[in-house]
């Protein structure tokens, strides 16, 4: 039905040369999606078998099973110090890391490239394999998720904060430096002031998406409630894997609302 | 009397600033400034009229180099500005303040801690971090903003105030400097007349209490004849008229405007580019 | 003359001073007993270095040798990632629909926005765990846990994007007397379409990320073919394929930002 719409659409907003475009983009699409299907490793009598399967696992989660919830509650709040002393940290590194990796403030090419370096892996290896790295050399436990969750931090606020610093407005910083005021000053003076709404918003982002990653490092033994929910799960525990689902749910909640409330209050 | 009870007991020597042959090229292309002199002696408030792209701005630029000159000389009281590196451009660039057409005040601050920014070159880092700035220097600030009528703004972020204010920020920011010479660069080019006529105003009478020499940059030539001891008139990196305002007629507009769309304001038909 | 002022302080950010020092102490005691009471065993980190240091002895230099197994497991990740756009960008149409407040009755408004809440709430993994429980290791579980993960992006953004739409049109088509789903085609669709497009790309690309995570905990991908290459002590392997991940994920982002520019 979507493509029937778009040839709707096309004839009136676009010329022939990117309705072309629009159909091979659509026909690649196609493609793609049928090569897929048909090349993919799955046993369809299985996939047909789903429905049931889910049905089955949900049936047995209910009702939740409340006996461990001080346990879980408890072990809930330590994943919420795991995600904000890990976003501390990684918001305290990102910072010399910005600026590196900002055009502006970077002092030269080979500075530039060794921001964009720590920027670029800390971004691209997700948390639960700097997790996996890290259970390794802390051992299982919530240092090794701190540590993971902040490596992978650092990557997103640097490049939010670095692109930030990009975009400032330049000319409070010549007028400073017309003043005769050394460098440091004038990144204290005219630069940090302008990124500050910038760092702050990126700073509650990230740990509302890091409340959310340090529910699962205890999948690979890095700490937080995912242990219990492995737990729960490996001894075919249902209904208290169902509480521990429930409390997550409330607890990413709650993440939201408080991240909106302090970005509210706060810019 | 002191000189407006800024407390400050200045030096009886002339200031002087003196360009010789200044150049500034960018990258291969024509140059901006073409083998320029300039003096300006005592407290006088020396204006600088031309077209856009004569050179105004790269010029007032270059002598605090926010701008690299390509060539010449620049002596600020017997300092030669054109080959300090580094501490030493520093130290001499607190002696210059600058004021400028956008203000550059940081929004996000108080007025006060913009006003403080003119002082960075002189107190520690820690003091500038922490905001604890020196007595004196608070007294200063409130002295000055009191004279341009914003001392009640203190604790009000720049970007709650208007042009005329925000600009009088800016003024107050180059003055708590100490400066030797006042640069302004088109500083009422983003008010209103009105507003515009008050700074310019301002501008003579601080140059005048607190005997600065004040170089304006300003394409309004009206304002320019009126708050100006002297006018400085450039035309593609040179300059072409440098008297005083009385001087300047119809005949001296139509050489400095001549050629460009600013011509139209100078009120003459555009006639040929002369060879210069 | 006034009197003259020699003291000056910045306002502070909490007007209330007893509400201000409230803040500064709760979160000093806050962030010192969290660090306190962090179970840091130092004999085991240190012992832990040494381990690293294993593993990155053992890592180097990275091991291309299986690469048939990379690719294949890319090959999978990808599959996974189309399948599970396809079909969390189709579900999320209708989701978007009822999720948006313009448009749906309350109840139904209400339940698109719990299952949107859902979706989001859940960590990938977390969900890919249950999926494997459920219908059993390898790919299927990736798709359904990657289609979750879409519709938990898709139909919120589409949702806000139908919530902004112009009314104007739709009043028109129902004054006209057009049945429901005429309206939807004729009014909605267009003016939401290119912002879908740019969405399924966006998440296309997130899809393929994600993939070689959920592979991890079983569902498929090079995400398997790491954690196996990691289980089985195989540094080389595991530091190739994370190379190799490092790398589509750039180029991914790449093309995906391209193409989204010019649409």
């Amino acid at each position: 039905m979507t493509l029937s719409d778009l040839h709707r659409d096309d004839w009136a907003r676009f010329t022939p040369r990117q309705r072309m475009q629009r159909y091979a983009m659509f026909l690649l699409g196609a493609l793609a999606v049928g090569w897929a299907l048909g090349s993919i490793d799955v046993i369809w009598a299985w996939v047909w078998d789903a429905p049931v399967q889910m049905g089955d696992l949900f049936g047995r989660m209910i009702p939740p099973d409340p006996t461990n919830l001080d346990t879980i509650l408890w072990v809930l709040w330590e994943t919420v110090n795991i995600a904000t002393i890990a976003t501390a940290f990684a918001v305290l590194i990102s910072l010399p890391v910005a600026y590196l990796a900002a055009q502006n403030t970077t002092p030269n090419r080979a500075t530039l490239w060794l921001g964009r370096f720590i920027l670029v892996s800390s971004r691209s290896i997700n948390t639960i394999i700097w997790a996996l790295l890290f259970v390794a050399i802390f051992g299982p436990g919530i240092v090794a998720g701190i540590v993971a969750i902040m490596f992978r931090s650092i990557g997103f606020i640097g490049k939010l904060l670095g692109e930030a610093i990009e975009e400032i407005d330049k000319r409070p910083v010549e007028a400073l430096e017309a003043t005769g005021a050394s460098r440091f000053k004038i990144i204290a003076y005219a630069i940090v002031p302008q990124v500050m709404p910038t760092f702050w918003a990126v700073s509650i982002l990230r740990w509302d998406i890091n409340l959310r990653e340090s529910t699962v490092l205890g999948l690979v033994g890095a700490g937080g409630i995912g242990i219990i929910l492995q737990g729960a799960i490996d001894t075919f525990n249902w209904p208290e894997a169902a509480t521990v689902l429930l409390a997550i749910l409330v607890l990413v909640i709650l993440g939201e609302i408080v991240s909106a409330f302090l970005r509210r209050r706060i810019l | 009397m002191g000189p407006a009870g800024t407390g400050r007991v200045r030096n009886r020597e002339i200031q002087m600033l003196k360009i010789t042959e200044l150049v500034k090229r960018y990258g291969s292309g024509d140059p901006v400034l073409k083998n320029l002199n300039l003096t300006i002696e005592g407290e006088s408030v020396v204006s600088i009229i031309g077209s856009s792209g004569a050179g105004k701005s790269t010029l007032l630029r270059c002598i605090n180099r926010l701008v690299e000159p390509s060539s010449g000389s620049i002596v600020l009281n017997g300092t030669e500005l054109t080959k300090l590196r580094g501490r030493e451009l520093r130290a001499a660039r607190r002696k210059i303040g600058m004021v400028f057409q956008g203000f550059n005040l940081v929004d996000r601050l108080t007025v006060m801690e913009n006003v403080q920014s003119g002082r960075l070159g002189y107190i520690s880092t820690w003091a500038a971090v922490m905001r604890r700035y020196p007595k004196e220097d608070i007294r200063r600030a409130y002295e000055l903003m009191e004279r341009v009528g914003i001392a009640h703004y203190a604790d009000k972020r720049a970007d709650e105030l208007s042009g005329g204010e925000r600009q009088r920020v800016g003024v107050v920011r180059a003055l708590m400097q100490k400066p030797e010479i006042l640069l302004a660069d088109e500083p009422t080019a983003s008010l209103d007349p009105k507003t515009s006529e008050q700074i310019m105003g301002l501008l003579r009478d601080l140059a005048g209490e607190l005997k600065l020499p004040v170089l304006i940059n300003i394409h309004n030539v009206a304002e320019a004849k009126e708050y100006t001891d002297r006018i400085v008139g450039m035309r593609y990196g040179r300059i072409i008229f440098d008297d005083l305002p009385e001087k300047l007629d119809q005949d001296a507009m139509d050489k400095i405007y001549s050629g460009s769309p600013a011509a139209d304001r100078a009120g003459t038909p555009g006639e040929m580019r002369e060879a210069s | 003359m006034s009197t003259a002022r020699d003291t000056w302080h910045r306002p502070p950010f909490i007007a209330n001073p007893i509400l201000r020092w409230a803040v500064y102490l709760g979160v000093g005691v806050y962030v010192l007993w969290t660090i306190a009471t962090l179970p840091i065993d130092w004999a085991r980190v240190a012992e832990g270095l040494e381990r690293a240091q294993r593993i990155f002895g053992g890592a180097f230099p990275p091991s291309f040798a299986r690469s048939g197994l990379l690719i294949d497991g890319f090959l999978e990740s990808l599959k996974i990632a189309i399948l599970a756009t396809f079909g969390g960008v189709l579900l999320s149409i209708p989701i978007a629909f009822m999720a948006a407040r313009n448009i749906s009755p309350l109840p139904i408004y209400y339940l698109g926005r719990a299952l949107i809440i859902i979706a989001r709430s859940f960590h990938p993994v977390i969900v890919a765990i249950i999926f494997v429980k459920a219908v059993g290791f390898g790919p299927f579980a990736g798709v359904l846990t990657l289609v979750v993960y879409s519709i938990g992006f898709v139909a919120k953004m589409l949702a806000e994007r139908i919530e902004e739409i112009d009314f104007g049109q739709v009043e028109a088509m129902r004054a006209a007397g057009a049945p429901y789903l005429s309206t939807l085609f004729y009014a909605i669709f267009p003016q939401i379409m290119p912002r879908q497009i740019g969405l399924t790309i966006y998440q296309l690309d997130s899809n393929l990320r994600a993939s070689a995570v959920v592979g991890i905990v079983g569902a498929g991908g090079i995400g398997s073919t790491l954690a196996n290459a990691f289980g089985r002590y195989d540094y080389d392997f595991a530091l190739a394929i994370t190379m190799v991940i490092v790398g589509v994920i750039l180029v991914s982002e790449a093309v995906s930002g391209q193409i989204r520019k010019r649409i």
